[in-house]
């Protein structure tokens, strides 16, 4: 994952940044409680020499989430979907710079804000059990989340609450099975009563029993009024408790569709894109998409999926298509119907 | 039941240590230019005729084959024998003893510098990357790391003995003084400058892989996560970063004890500190061959019980160690 650190660390440029421009207030829907957009992500790179370049992973992403609603960012691995859960939190390298406006209840979710929400409102379930400390007992690590004084207690009861015996509390991460430690990370993440959760690849190689309790955990947390994003590669899991799935591509969102439009042949879907990662699954045609999805570093002039995709014109290399509303969803394709 | 193995087969890695070093040291010795009768007799050499230096041959077994005289040296050695030191005219065991109790006054006290100094300035480099204090203590570090021992004690030994007279130009207690009369102060004021070039030059090493340690523990995903749960700045170093970094820069420490001991000889020499470590130039120089052989084989050990600490260490308090193996 960190696969950014590499890159080497120039001046610090993140903060300030969302400030710029939200003297006005957003035209946020009262009901999102996250919103993001024309969000970009850039990280400075030397080249040969003292040459310095941009390097943007993820640029002009929009997506939305709802109180109560699942949203699922479904994209194929290196795609920068980590970074879009980073973003939020406020939790990029020092090197990254970030522009667009996130706002979190309606308000621009300012560096300030994210420091101040982040662990309670806002949180998130990582990967793997890599997340937690090593050298720490878990249930320690629990209540090292929890800032109201009687964290001990809170912690014993979220373990009761996530099925985790007493016993466990005790234990180093090394020594949860993979079950548990999704259990220890979920409880961790709900820890400071969070509103808006994110959960980055949360069923990774599991177990399918394992991947099902996690999922059922996400949908408990929705129907209990918290808003949750889900990134992953899985669009199987997605499509088993997401609202609405946004489908991530080189670095950027292509589609936002409600889940019932994932169906049949994909007809109701409306980015080329999409219905070709529908029609790519198993239980549908099982046929792959030809080409590679273009790195940062190689972003094609227009679309981001123009060079694979088979309604190409010559206008789509022209301009990056804007993302417009269709059909009840969103999709940045100037062909789509 | 695992830690009696455990005991067992250090044991016996020491054990086969100690045979390898002694036979190497027998080979090396025996092939090395050093005349041990010539050596022995020493400046009576015009009054001893040649049939006494054969009569001297005879009796300590050196017309015998090598092997035979290897048993016997040993055999002699593992009955705790090390024999005489021809230069201090003493059993050898009684001058390492005294020597080694001076040393490990000196060792003891730049081990502890070193260490602290050393830790503490790798969690600061750590903590502040790439800015000034970073790049000054990274600075310091290599070039001490480049820094031959003898050469900055004679560099102290010029400005703060010669040029400044604050301290003593050299030995272990002050010249014409009755042994039984040196006060612990004044011990004291013979340690410093050969103990402060021995930390000087220790820290670097711990420094260097401390500071290393914190960067690779700031960047993991557990810092990650730990800040995206709200924790920060220095709280979330005491917590997360001096947990991770302080078992690997402890058993660092610990298997330091060979550059110590190699430190020493050279600071020692410098300093004409009466220490193991001029003895062991010392031996060297006037061929005093039991006397090198039983440093040889005590300093093995001594740096081999370093390690084996370390090692201890790293295994009690480590719980992926100490609960992984009650637990597989």
């Amino acid at each position: 994952m960190n696969s950014y650190n590499n890159i080497k660390n120039t001046q610090n440029n993140q903060p300030g940044y969302l400030d710029k421009g939200l003297s006005q207030p957003l035209s946020a829907p009262k009901d999102e409680l996250l919103l993001v957009e024309d969000l970009s992500v850039a990280f400075v790179q030397y080249q040969k020499g003292l040459k310095q370049r941009n390097l943007e992973v993820i640029c002009d992403l929009d997506v939305s989430v709802k109180s109560g609603e699942i949203v699922a960012v479904v994209g194929s691995s290196g795609s920068g979907k980590s970074l879009l859960a980073h973003a939020i939190l406020g939790i990029l390298p020092s090197n990254a710079k970030v522009s667009g406006t996130i706002s979190y209840n309606g308000e621009a979710l300012t560096v300030e804000r994210q420091k101040l929400l982040r662990g309670n409102q806002i949180s998130l379930i990582p990967q793997s059990v890599n997340y937690l400390d090593p050298l720490m007992r878990v249930g320690q690590q629990v209540q090292n989340t929890i800032k109201t004084k009687d964290a001990k207690a809170v912690q014993e009861q979220l373990f009761k609450r996530y099925h985790l015996s007493e016993a466990a509390g005790v234990l180093y991460p090394f020594q949860l099975s993979g079950g548990m430690a999704r259990r220890v990370l979920v409880a961790t993440a709900v820890s400071g009563g969070a509103r808006l959760i994110i959960a980055d690849e949360p069923t990774p190689g599991l177990h399918p029993e394992v991947v099902a309790e996690t999922l059922s955990h996400l949908k408990e947390l929705a129907s209990q009024g918290c808003g949750v994003m889900m990134i992953t590669h899985d669009i199987e899991a997605a499509m088993k408790i997401a609202d609405r799935i946004a489908v991530f591509y080189a670095g950027t969102t292509l589609e936002l569709a409600p889940i019932e439009d994932f169906k049949d042949r994909g007809e109701a879907l409306r980015h080329p894109y999409t219905k070709a990662l529908w029609m790519a699954l198993p239980e549908n045609d099982f046929k792959p998409i030809p080409g590679f999805q273009p790195t940062p570093a190689d972003l094609p002039s227009g679309c981001l999926f123009e060079p694979r995709c088979q309604l190409r014109t010559a206008e789509c290399s022209a301009d990056r298509p804007e993302m417009r509303d269709l059909r009840g969803g969103k999709v940045r394709c100037i062909h789509a119907t | 039941m695992n830690s009696a193995k455990y005991v067992f087969g250090k044991t016996l890695r020491m054990i086969s240590l100690l045979i390898a070093l002694c036979i190497v040291s027998f080979i090396l010795v025996k092939n090395s230019p050093i005349d041990p009768v010539q050596a022995y007799i020493g400046a009576d050499m015009m009054r001893v005729s040649e049939e006494q230096r054969e009569q001297i041959a005879e009796n300590w077994g050196l017309d015998k084959p090598p092997v035979e005289q290897f048993f016997n040296w040993a055999g002699a050695i593992v009955k705790g024998d090390f024999g005489s030191s021809m230069i201090y005219r003493e059993p050898v065991i009684d001058v390492i003893g005294k020597r080694f109790a001076a040393s490990l006054a000196l060792m003891g006290v730049a081990w502890v510098l070193s260490g602290i100094f050393g830790f503490i300035m790798g969690i600061v480099a750590g903590m502040n990357q790439g800015k000034l204090i970073d790049r000054a203590i990274k600075w310091y570090c290599l070039t001490l790391a480049a820094t031959p021992t003898f050469w900055l004690g004679l560099i102290l030994l010029m400005i703060f003995s010669v040029g400044l007279g604050w301290f003593p130009i050299g030995l272990g207690v002050p010249v014409g003084v009755l042994s039984e009369n040196v006060t612990l102060s004044e011990k004291l004021y013979h340690l410093i400058l050969p103990a402060l070039t021995l930390s000087i030059v220790g820290v670097a090493n711990i420094a260097l892989h401390t500071r290393q340690k914190l960067l690779d523990v700031l960047a993991s995903d557990y810092v990650l996560f730990a800040r995206a749960n709200g924790e920060s700045g220095f709280g979330l170093v005491w917590k997360h970063g001096l947990r991770n970094i302080s078992l690997p820069a402890v058993t660092l420490q610990f298997a330091s004890f060979s550059e110590l001991f190699g430190g020493s000889v050279l600071a020692e020499q410098v300093f004409s500190y009466p220490g193991l470590g001029q003895a062991t130039v010392q031996a060297g120089l006037r061929g005093d061959v039991p006397l090198l052989l039983g440093i040889v084989l005590i300093s093995a050990v001594f740096v081999f019980t370093g390690n084996l600490i370390g090692d201890i260490i790293c295994s009690v308090v480590d719980p992926r160690i100490k609960e992984g193996r009650s637990s597989v």
